[in-house]
Protein backbone atom coordinates (compact mmCIF):
# COMPACT_ATOMS: atom_id res chain seq x y z
CA UNK A 1 0.00 0.00 0.00
CA UNK A 2 1.28 3.60 -0.96
CA UNK A 3 0.72 6.43 1.04
CA UNK A 4 1.42 9.69 0.84
CA UNK A 5 1.30 12.26 3.84
CA UNK A 6 0.95 15.86 3.14
CA UNK A 7 2.71 18.33 5.15
CA UNK A 8 0.89 22.31 5.72
CA UNK A 9 2.60 25.04 7.66
CA UNK A 10 1.46 24.54 11.12
CA UNK A 11 0.84 20.57 10.60
CA UNK A 12 2.60 19.26 13.26
CA UNK A 13 1.05 15.48 13.65
CA UNK A 14 2.33 14.83 10.20
CA UNK A 15 5.48 12.77 10.90
CA UNK A 16 3.59 10.70 13.74
CA UNK A 17 0.79 9.78 11.22
CA UNK A 18 3.36 8.75 8.55
CA UNK A 19 5.23 6.34 11.18
CA UNK A 20 1.75 4.96 11.77
CA UNK A 21 1.64 3.85 8.26
CA UNK A 22 5.00 2.60 7.78
CA UNK A 23 4.47 0.83 11.01
CA UNK A 24 1.56 -1.09 9.46
CA UNK A 25 3.49 -1.54 6.67
CA UNK A 26 2.97 1.34 4.31
CA UNK A 27 4.84 2.76 2.11
CA UNK A 28 4.82 6.55 2.61
CA UNK A 29 5.58 9.43 0.65
CA UNK A 30 6.03 13.03 2.30
CA UNK A 31 4.17 15.45 0.08
CA UNK A 32 4.29 19.51 0.68
CA UNK A 33 1.10 21.49 0.37
CA UNK A 34 2.89 23.72 -2.58
CA UNK A 35 2.77 20.31 -4.20
CA UNK A 36 -0.03 20.59 -7.06
CA UNK A 37 0.21 16.73 -7.77
CA UNK A 38 0.27 13.66 -5.91
CA UNK A 39 2.84 10.87 -6.44
CA UNK A 40 2.06 8.07 -9.06
CA UNK A 41 -0.05 5.47 -7.78
CA UNK A 42 -0.92 6.38 -4.00
CA UNK A 43 -3.71 4.65 -2.23
CA UNK A 44 -4.69 6.38 0.75
CA UNK A 45 -3.42 10.21 1.26
CA UNK A 46 -3.18 11.13 5.10
CA UNK A 47 -4.09 14.67 6.19
CA UNK A 48 -2.79 15.26 9.60
CA UNK A 49 -3.25 17.23 12.88
CA UNK A 50 -2.42 19.89 13.90
CA UNK A 51 -3.07 23.97 12.44
CA UNK A 52 -2.43 24.12 9.51
CA UNK A 53 -1.96 28.00 8.35
CA UNK A 54 -2.16 28.90 12.41
CA UNK A 55 -6.08 28.19 12.03
CA UNK A 56 -6.14 31.53 10.22
CA UNK A 57 -9.76 32.41 8.94
CA UNK A 58 -11.21 28.98 10.21
CA UNK A 59 -9.89 25.64 10.91
CA UNK A 60 -8.78 23.95 7.84
CA UNK A 61 -9.83 26.82 5.02
CA UNK A 62 -6.90 28.02 4.11
CA UNK A 63 -5.40 24.42 3.66
CA UNK A 64 -8.53 22.79 2.41
CA UNK A 65 -7.79 26.08 -0.78
CA UNK A 66 -4.34 25.26 -0.77
CA UNK A 67 -2.65 23.56 -4.04
CA UNK A 68 -2.20 19.92 -2.72
CA UNK A 69 -5.98 19.69 -2.13
CA UNK A 70 -7.39 20.21 -5.28
CA UNK A 71 -5.01 16.58 -6.16
CA UNK A 72 -6.53 15.07 -3.32
CA UNK A 73 -10.24 16.13 -4.03
CA UNK A 74 -9.65 14.60 -7.65
CA UNK A 75 -8.05 11.46 -5.89
CA UNK A 76 -11.14 11.13 -3.71
CA UNK A 77 -13.45 11.53 -6.33
CA UNK A 78 -11.39 8.79 -8.07
CA UNK A 79 -12.49 6.24 -5.68
CA UNK A 80 -9.09 7.16 -3.45
CA UNK A 81 -8.68 6.60 0.02
CA UNK A 82 -8.28 9.23 2.16
CA UNK A 83 -7.73 9.90 6.04
CA UNK A 84 -7.81 13.69 7.87
CA UNK A 85 -7.01 13.25 11.46
CA UNK A 86 -7.54 16.38 13.96
CA UNK A 87 -6.99 19.55 11.90
CA UNK A 88 -7.12 16.72 9.23
CA UNK A 89 -11.07 15.96 9.89
CA UNK A 90 -11.80 20.26 9.90
CA UNK A 91 -9.69 20.14 6.04
CA UNK A 92 -11.91 17.35 4.60
CA UNK A 93 -15.32 19.65 5.91
CA UNK A 94 -13.87 22.84 4.81
CA UNK A 95 -12.71 20.91 1.62
CA UNK A 96 -16.71 19.63 1.67
CA UNK A 97 -15.28 15.93 0.97
CA UNK A 98 -17.24 15.08 4.26
CA UNK A 99 -20.53 17.37 5.00
CA UNK A 100 -20.57 18.97 8.62
CA UNK A 101 -18.47 21.24 10.50
CA UNK A 102 -16.07 21.51 13.32
CA UNK A 103 -16.88 24.50 16.13
CA UNK A 104 -14.99 25.58 19.17
CA UNK A 105 -15.92 22.74 21.62
CA UNK A 106 -18.83 23.35 23.84
CA UNK A 107 -17.25 23.65 27.24
CA UNK A 108 -14.75 26.40 25.15
CA UNK A 109 -11.79 24.19 26.22
CA UNK A 110 -8.88 22.60 24.32
CA UNK A 111 -9.21 19.05 24.95
CA UNK A 112 -6.07 16.77 25.50
CA UNK A 113 -6.68 13.51 27.21
CA UNK A 114 -7.69 9.78 25.95
CA UNK A 115 -11.21 9.05 25.81
CA UNK A 116 -13.63 5.76 24.70
CA UNK A 117 -15.01 5.40 21.30
CA UNK A 118 -17.58 3.18 20.36
CA UNK A 119 -16.67 1.94 17.33
CA UNK A 120 -20.30 2.56 15.00
CA UNK A 121 -21.92 -0.03 12.34
CA UNK A 122 -20.04 1.31 9.40
CA UNK A 123 -19.07 -0.47 6.22
CA UNK A 124 -15.46 1.12 5.59
CA UNK A 125 -11.89 -0.71 5.55
CA UNK A 126 -10.60 1.34 7.96
CA UNK A 127 -12.78 -0.03 10.72
CA UNK A 128 -11.73 -3.53 9.34
CA UNK A 129 -9.90 -4.85 12.58
CA UNK A 130 -12.53 -3.49 15.21
CA UNK A 131 -16.18 -5.45 16.07
CA UNK A 132 -18.65 -2.99 15.83
CA UNK A 133 -20.47 -1.94 19.14
CA UNK A 134 -16.34 -2.21 20.80
CA UNK A 135 -14.81 0.28 23.01
CA UNK A 136 -11.71 1.72 22.21
CA UNK A 137 -9.19 4.05 23.65
CA UNK A 138 -7.84 6.93 21.54
CA UNK A 139 -6.49 10.88 22.86
CA UNK A 140 -7.88 13.83 21.73
CA UNK A 141 -6.58 16.96 21.54
CA UNK A 142 -8.20 19.67 20.16
CA UNK A 143 -10.58 23.08 20.55
CA UNK A 144 -12.42 23.33 17.66
CA UNK A 145 -13.51 19.13 17.57
CA UNK A 146 -17.36 19.90 17.96
CA UNK A 147 -19.12 18.47 15.22
CA UNK A 148 -22.12 19.80 13.98
CA UNK A 149 -24.33 18.91 11.27
CA UNK A 150 -28.03 20.19 10.10
CA UNK A 151 -30.39 17.26 11.61
CA UNK A 152 -31.56 16.16 8.08
CA UNK A 153 -27.39 15.69 7.00
CA UNK A 154 -27.04 14.10 10.96
CA UNK A 155 -30.19 11.86 9.86
CA UNK A 156 -28.56 11.12 6.58
CA UNK A 157 -24.96 10.11 8.06
CA UNK A 158 -26.79 7.99 10.85
CA UNK A 159 -28.97 5.96 8.23
CA UNK A 160 -26.34 5.30 5.83
CA UNK A 161 -24.01 3.99 8.22
CA UNK A 162 -21.41 6.98 7.97
CA UNK A 163 -21.35 6.94 11.61
CA UNK A 164 -17.18 5.51 12.23
CA UNK A 165 -16.76 6.40 16.19
CA UNK A 166 -18.49 7.43 18.60
CA UNK A 167 -17.54 9.22 21.98
CA UNK A 168 -18.79 7.13 24.78
CA UNK A 169 -18.89 10.41 27.05
CA UNK A 170 -18.84 13.34 24.54
CA UNK A 171 -16.27 16.08 25.65
CA UNK A 172 -16.58 18.49 23.13
CA UNK A 173 -20.90 18.88 22.11
CA UNK A 174 -20.65 16.67 18.99
CA UNK A 175 -24.29 15.87 17.67
CA UNK A 176 -24.79 13.00 18.11
CA UNK A 177 -21.82 12.09 20.24
CA UNK A 178 -20.12 11.95 16.71
CA UNK A 179 -16.00 11.63 16.36
CA UNK A 180 -15.91 10.19 13.30
CA UNK A 181 -17.80 9.53 9.66
CA UNK A 182 -16.62 8.43 6.25
CA UNK A 183 -18.03 9.64 3.02
CA UNK A 184 -20.66 7.67 1.19
CA UNK A 185 -18.48 5.02 -0.38
CA UNK A 186 -16.60 4.47 2.89
CA UNK A 187 -12.90 5.60 1.38
CA UNK A 188 -12.61 8.91 2.96
CA UNK A 189 -12.51 9.12 7.02
CA UNK A 190 -12.50 12.07 8.79
CA UNK A 191 -12.14 11.95 12.43
CA UNK A 192 -10.95 14.06 15.90
CA UNK A 193 -9.26 11.45 17.96
CA UNK A 194 -5.81 10.66 17.17
CA UNK A 195 -4.90 6.83 16.18
CA UNK A 196 -1.52 7.71 15.34
CA UNK A 197 -1.69 8.34 19.22
CA UNK A 198 -2.22 4.92 20.27
CA UNK A 199 0.15 2.74 18.72
CA UNK A 200 1.47 0.80 21.28
CA UNK A 201 0.73 0.00 24.98
CA UNK A 202 3.94 2.52 25.86
CA UNK A 203 1.11 4.89 24.55
CA UNK A 204 -1.34 4.37 27.29
CA UNK A 205 -2.98 2.43 24.23
CA UNK A 206 -2.43 0.64 21.17
CA UNK A 207 -6.24 0.79 19.69
CA UNK A 208 -5.06 3.21 17.26
CA UNK A 209 -2.37 0.87 15.52
CA UNK A 210 -4.91 -1.92 14.57
CA UNK A 211 -7.14 1.07 12.15
CA UNK A 212 -3.91 1.54 10.07
CA UNK A 213 -3.25 -2.43 9.98
CA UNK A 214 -7.02 -3.76 9.29
CA UNK A 215 -7.09 -1.09 6.10
CA UNK A 216 -3.69 -2.31 4.99
CA UNK A 217 -4.66 -5.84 5.40
CA UNK A 218 -7.53 -5.42 3.56
CA UNK A 219 -6.17 -3.34 0.95
CA UNK A 220 -3.74 -6.12 0.50
CA UNK A 221 -6.29 -9.12 -0.20
CA UNK A 222 -8.13 -6.52 -2.61
CA UNK B 1 -13.22 50.35 -3.41
CA UNK B 2 -13.73 48.58 -0.31
CA UNK B 3 -16.43 45.70 1.01
CA UNK B 4 -17.07 44.95 4.24
CA UNK B 5 -18.02 41.03 5.10
CA UNK B 6 -20.14 40.31 8.06
CA UNK B 7 -19.83 36.68 8.60
CA UNK B 8 -21.77 35.14 11.02
CA UNK B 9 -22.99 31.68 12.42
CA UNK B 10 -26.81 30.93 11.23
CA UNK B 11 -29.52 31.43 13.28
CA UNK B 12 -30.22 28.01 15.59
CA UNK B 13 -26.34 27.18 15.50
CA UNK B 14 -25.38 27.39 19.03
CA UNK B 15 -22.63 29.76 19.70
CA UNK B 16 -20.57 28.81 22.64
CA UNK B 17 -18.23 31.60 22.70
CA UNK B 18 -21.51 34.25 22.52
CA UNK B 19 -22.72 32.34 25.75
CA UNK B 20 -19.29 32.81 27.35
CA UNK B 21 -19.59 36.47 26.68
CA UNK B 22 -22.96 36.77 27.98
CA UNK B 23 -22.25 34.66 31.25
CA UNK B 24 -19.20 37.46 31.27
CA UNK B 25 -21.42 40.45 30.88
CA UNK B 26 -23.97 38.99 33.87
CA UNK B 27 -21.19 38.29 36.10
CA UNK B 28 -19.83 42.16 35.58
CA UNK B 29 -23.26 43.29 36.39
CA UNK B 30 -24.92 44.16 33.52
CA UNK B 31 -28.71 43.12 33.41
CA UNK B 32 -31.16 41.79 30.82
CA UNK B 33 -28.91 40.63 28.18
CA UNK B 34 -30.12 37.99 26.76
CA UNK B 35 -28.44 36.69 23.97
CA UNK B 36 -25.10 37.10 22.58
CA UNK B 37 -23.64 36.20 19.00
CA UNK B 38 -20.08 36.34 18.39
CA UNK B 39 -19.15 36.59 14.44
CA UNK B 40 -16.20 38.68 12.43
CA UNK B 41 -16.25 41.63 10.18
CA UNK B 42 -13.65 40.72 6.99
CA UNK B 43 -12.47 43.84 5.20
CA UNK B 44 -11.62 43.94 1.86
CA UNK B 45 -9.75 46.78 -0.24
CA UNK B 46 -10.81 45.88 -4.22
CA UNK B 47 -10.25 47.11 -7.02
CA UNK B 48 -13.10 49.61 -8.45
CA UNK B 49 -15.61 47.94 -10.57
CA UNK B 50 -15.44 44.83 -8.91
CA UNK B 51 -19.03 43.36 -8.65
CA UNK B 52 -21.22 42.42 -5.78
CA UNK B 53 -21.62 38.76 -7.47
CA UNK B 54 -17.84 38.76 -7.45
CA UNK B 55 -17.69 39.12 -3.32
CA UNK B 56 -20.46 36.81 -2.85
CA UNK B 57 -18.26 34.29 -4.68
CA UNK B 58 -15.38 34.87 -2.14
CA UNK B 59 -17.93 34.23 0.65
CA UNK B 60 -19.03 30.99 -1.14
CA UNK B 61 -15.54 29.79 -1.63
CA UNK B 62 -13.59 30.97 1.22
CA UNK B 63 -14.60 33.63 3.97
CA UNK B 64 -18.02 32.18 4.97
CA UNK B 65 -18.37 28.23 6.04
CA UNK B 66 -22.00 28.25 4.62
CA UNK B 67 -22.63 24.90 6.56
CA UNK B 68 -22.84 26.98 9.59
CA UNK B 69 -22.43 30.78 8.91
CA UNK B 70 -24.22 33.21 7.15
CA UNK B 71 -22.79 36.60 5.53
CA UNK B 72 -23.71 40.13 4.46
CA UNK B 73 -21.98 42.11 1.73
CA UNK B 74 -21.40 46.05 2.13
CA UNK B 75 -19.77 48.13 -0.86
CA UNK B 76 -18.55 51.23 -0.33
Amino acid sequence: MRAAVITFPGSNCDRDLAVGLELAGAEVTRVWHKDVTLPEGIDLVGIPGGFSYGDYLRCGAIAANSPICAAVKTHAEKGGYVFGVCNGFQVLTETRLLPGALMRNAGLKYICKTVGLEVAACESNFLNNYEVGQTIQVPIAHHEGNYTATPDELDRLVGEGRVAFRYTDNPNGSDRDIAGITSANGRVLGMMPHPERAMEDAHGSADGARLFAGLIGAMASA
Amino acid sequence: MKARVHVMLKNGVLDPQGEAVRHALGALGFEGVDGVRQGKVIELELADGTSEAQVNKMCEKLLANTVIESYTVELN
